[in-house]
């Protein structure tokens, strides 16, 4: 898209977008939020950068193939789930340690592990997709 | 039974399959060779199995077994009784023999080891069928063996005529295998057990339940069709595609016995009713003298053999159904008897291929200087299989005609047939075992030459065993055939039989039966064409009929794809959702569920803001000129309804709502671009009325549903559950991300599965498409 107004306003948007995605990932367990909107919400903002800078820009800025991300994330949410047979307990029990960094108090769980296995397998299959389609809409 | 050993006893029910993985490994390293060491695998087998003889002797049974969902009763478990260890002996002993059989006859193939790793997963699935104690396990093993004979038999691969073999074989097999499992739940449901052993025991409750008959009728379609009984018995002669091996084990000696095995198996347990001997005695006379004279009409050795084999399947079946003590027993002791002579003869009949390079009785003559010990194991064999004195065969025959010579006018039918088709048999006996090796010498493709001694160990080993077998019978009556027809009988049984000629009317028929078979044979050539003339004269018989069979599935198929897959989506879209229409509305109305009229409260002024956007939002697709606008209009009503989700309280489902949202305006506007449709929508009106009522019709549906599904009394118990919990338990405060990673997270990681597979499957789609453009280029 050769809009100069779109062009030059899409990476701040892009990055504010990832940045809040991640605020929304993190802040699911207490406040609306989560693993899947944050996902959705990181698609969009790199969906809006593939329309204004090219896939090949995202491709580039993300490293791995998206499906590659996704499967990752799959595997995460999986090792969260059997890291409860480590501890004796059934397959998916959350399991919870704080740690105390520059001494605040961090909850650490596998189930926020889990969840960023969601966030990435939603970005990834997603993200997959909008771009396999706007890569097609160029040629 | 201590631990220790029913670990051995597994060891040694696994040691097949054990082998037919270091198979092919072996054969690289040492070739042809390798059988030796390869036997030695069904040899622990046997020696293993040959260890319970006593014991089984004694009226005991050699249990044991791991469990595997105890609360369904199903077990990985084995029994074995005086039957299941008889069979046992004659899978592992006949193994050892065959294998090294086949290391002489193969000697040089370059895919030695996938055949010998096919066969040795055969004898691995063959003595799991016999030893399972549990249905499930006899049903998987069943199936096996039907998909080692596939491959066995299309070992051959590159020949059509094997490959259709291969395929008839499995699809009879296998797809009485089905029946078979059907039969099995049906025995289950009524007797309400999942192992024989238990079963055995509950004869009298199967037999009286309503479902007796149905469920007799689905096991016997397995049994028939594995043992290849009329109509179901042209896979087997078929099968003769398979290497010659292959043939003497699984289609002679084994495979083919297990429908047999399954009925001596159930015989307590359902056999002795009217029904059963209606049935069976019928069929298998009936395949009994079809066998018989369509072996005559051959001349391949093999087929001829393999035709006899289809016979005395017939007559085992008969006698298992004929329902007298002695039947049974008689039964027992020609089941052993023909699998050594029967084995041994088709191992002569692969020496005799080997050494001159043809099969054909017309085209073989004088090989007795040529081959004179296989000359000798064919003789041995054949006399028994005649039933002469003092083989093996002549205590089977006589104790044949011990259990059906009777005053009665059904035992002298079936007495008549027996006699007919034992004649017959002894001339085919004779022709596969006699012309070959006598008169003149002729011409053949190859000079004749000796087997080597892997290729006549396992004939004249069989042959003898014949022989060796009859001379102690008082011992192998109490060692082998005594427990084998106890087990069968339910009941503690003797066989007193033995080698020499009693005077009486099983004798008398005995004579007369190698009276007839002389003449047959005398007459053999006459006979033969007399035959084929019959045959032809009858018309295509059902192996043609498999044919047809499956060229009208293949044909039923297609129809059927083109009718429901058409090709079109608007056509998918439209059945889909004039489906869920229906499904939505029918029921409402049909059953009187529909809601009754709902209070009436009037919404707070920015609810009717945000639904009267979202009216706006679906007029204007409705007006939108062309597509993107149409779909930019949707996402309005669907940001509308996120808010409206927000007003009511669900700030994550809002949340969700704009993403989805915008994604999906985002991708469909990308989708449209691609799809290169017209820009603006030109249905014909008929078509956008019909569409606008579909889709009218699940708006309609979908909101009824809502409103009679909140009609109900809200069990809050879930609710109760998660919102007191979430916190103390999960430590987090939002209750639906709790639910949707911790307390409901497997479900969550099933979907993200799935969202993960959607997302490589479309982007395989847009893949295709992009390629199938550029290759259009």
């Amino acid at each position: 898209m050769n809009s100069p107004i779109f062009r030059t306003v899409a990476p701040f948007l892009t990055s504010l977008m990832l940045l809040f995605s991640l605020f929304v990932l993190l802040r699911g367990h207490n406040a609306p939020g989560g693993g899947f909107i944050g996902g959705l919400v990181a698609v969009a903002a790199l969906a809006i950068h593939g329309a204004a800078w090219g896939v090949e820009t995202v491709r580039r800025a993300i490293v791995f193939h998206p499906l590659s991300i996704a499967a990752f994330g799959l595997f995460l949410s999986c090792i969260a789930g059997f890291a409860s047979a480590a501890a004796g307990v059934p397959f998916m029990t959350g399991l919870w340690v704080t740690v105390h960094v520059l001494g605040s108090a961090v909850a650490l769980s596998s189930v926020m592990l889990f969840d960023l296995g969601v966030y990435l397998v939603v970005v990834g299959a997603l993200l997959a997709i909008v771009l396999a389609l706007e890569e097609e809409e160029g040629v | 039974m201590i631990a220790g050993a029913a670990d051995l006893t597994f060891l040694a029910l696994s040691l097949p399959f054990v082998a037919a993985c270091l198979a092919p490994v072996l054969f690289r390293l040492f070739g042809h060779r390798a059988a030796w060491l390869l036997a030695l695998a069904p040899a622990v087998s046997f020696l293993h199995l040959a260890g319970f003889i006593a014991e089984v002797a004694r009226g005991e049974t050699v249990t044991g077994g791991y469990a595997w969902v105890p609360s369904y009763n199903l077990s990985f478990s084995w029994y074995i009784d005086g039957l299941a260890l008889v069979f046992g002996l004659l899978i592992t002993g006949i193994g050892v023999l065959v294998v090294l059989y086949a290391g002489g006859y193969l000697k040089g193939h370059p895919q030695q080891g996938r055949f010998f790793s096919f066969l040795m997963m055969f004898m691995g699935a063959m003595l799991g069928l016999v030893v399972s104690d549990s249905f499930l396990m006899l049903f998987v093993f069943w199936e096996l063996t039907s998909i080692t004979s596939f491959l066995l038999i299309g070992f051959d691969h590159e020949r059509p005529a094997a490959r259709r073999a291969a395929l008839q074989a499995l699809l009879v097999t296998g797809g009485g295998g089905l029946f078979l499992l059907a039969g099995l739940l049906m025995i289950w449901n009524i007797a309400d057990v999942t192992q024989m052993s238990l079963l055995l025991s509950y004869g009298e409750v199967v037999k009286a339940s309503p479902y007796y008959l149905a469920a007799l009728l689905l096991v016997l379609v397995g049994a028939f069709t594995k043992s290849a009984q009329f109509p179901f018995h042209v896979w087997l002669p078929n099968a003769m595609e398979a290497p010659t091996p292959v043939s003497a084990y699984l289609h002679s000696a084994t495979m083919v016995k297990a429908g047999v095995y399954l009925l001596m198996r159930l015989y307590p347990a359902m056999g002795g009713t009217p029904v059963w001997e209606i049935l069976l005695p019928v069929f298998g006379g009936g395949t009994l003298l079809t066998g018989a004279l369509m072996a005559l009409r051959q001349t391949d050795l093999k087929l001829m053999l393999a035709y006899t084999t289809v016979a005395s399947l017939g007559l085992l079946v008969l006698l298992v159904g004929f329902g007298s003590p002695y039947a049974i027993e008689a039964a027992v002791l020609y089941l052993v008897g023909h699998s050594l002579f029967k084995g041994a003869l088709f191992m002569v009949a692969g020496a005799i291929d080997h050494g001159t390079g043809t099969r054909d009785l017309t085209r073989l003559g004088g090989l007795r200087r040529a081959m004179p010990v296989t000359f000798a194991a064919a003789l041995l064999a054949a006399l028994s299989m005649a039933g002469l004195p003092p083989f093996f065969g002549f205590l089977a025959k006589e104790e044949i005609y011990l259990a059906l010579a009777a005053g009665n006018l059904r035992s002298i039918l079936f007495t008549i047939v027996a006699v007919a088709g034992n004649a017959l048999m002894f001339a085919a006996a004779f022709a596969v075992a006699l012309k070959p090796f006598l008169g003149e010498s002729r011409q053949t493709l190859k000079h004749p030459h000796e087997a080597p001694a892997l290729m006549w160990i396992g004939p004249l080993v069989l042959a003898l065993a014949g022989l060796a077998a009859a001379l102690v019978s008082t011992a192998f009556h109490a060692a082998i055939s005594s427990p084998m027809a106890s087990a069968v009988r339910g009941e503690a049984t003797a066989i007193a039989v033995g080698p020499m000629p009693h005077v009486g009317l099983p004798l008398a028929l005995s004579a007369a039966t190698i009276l007839l078979g002389l003449a047959a044979y005398r007459l053999l050539d006459r006979l033969r064409d007399a035959l084929a003339r019959f045959f032809q004269a009858l018309g295509p018989g059902p192996d043609q009929g498999f044919d047809e069979v499956l060229e009208a599935l293949v044909a039923c198929a297609v129809k059927v794809t083109r009718f429901v897959q058409p090709g079109r989506l608007d056509i998918y879209l439209s059945v889909t959702f004039a489906a869920v229409a229906a499904v939505l509305l029918l029921p409402l109305f049909l059953w009187g569920e529909a809601p009754s009229e709902p209070a009436f409260a009037w919404p707070s002024l920015s609810e009717l803001a945000m639904l009267l956007i979202a009216v706006i939002g679906l007029a204007a697709v409705l007006v939108a000129v062309d597509r993107l606008t149409a779909i930019v209009a949707l996402g309005i009503q669907g940001f509308a309804v996120a808010v409206l989700f927000l007003l009511f309280g669900a700030p994550d489902l809002a949340f969700t709502q704009f993403m989805i949202e915008t994604l999906s305006v985002v991708i469909l506007a990308l989708v449209m671009t691609r799809l290169r449709l017209h820009a603006s929508d030109r249905r014909p009106a008929g078509q956008r009325l019909a569409d606008g009522a579909v889709a009218l019709g699940c708006g309609l549906g979908l909101t009824l549903l809502l409103l009679k599904a909140t009609e109900g009394v809200f069990d809050t118990a879930l609710g109760d559950f998660f919102g007191s919990y979430s916190k103390v338990i999960a430590h987090g405060a939002n209750v639906v991300n709790v639910i949707i990673v911790d307390f409901r997270g497997t479900d969550t990681l099933g979907e993200i599965a799935v969202v993960l597979a959607a997302g490589m499957a479309i982007l395989a789609l847009i893949r295709l498409g992009k390629t199938q453009k550029q290759s259009g280029k």
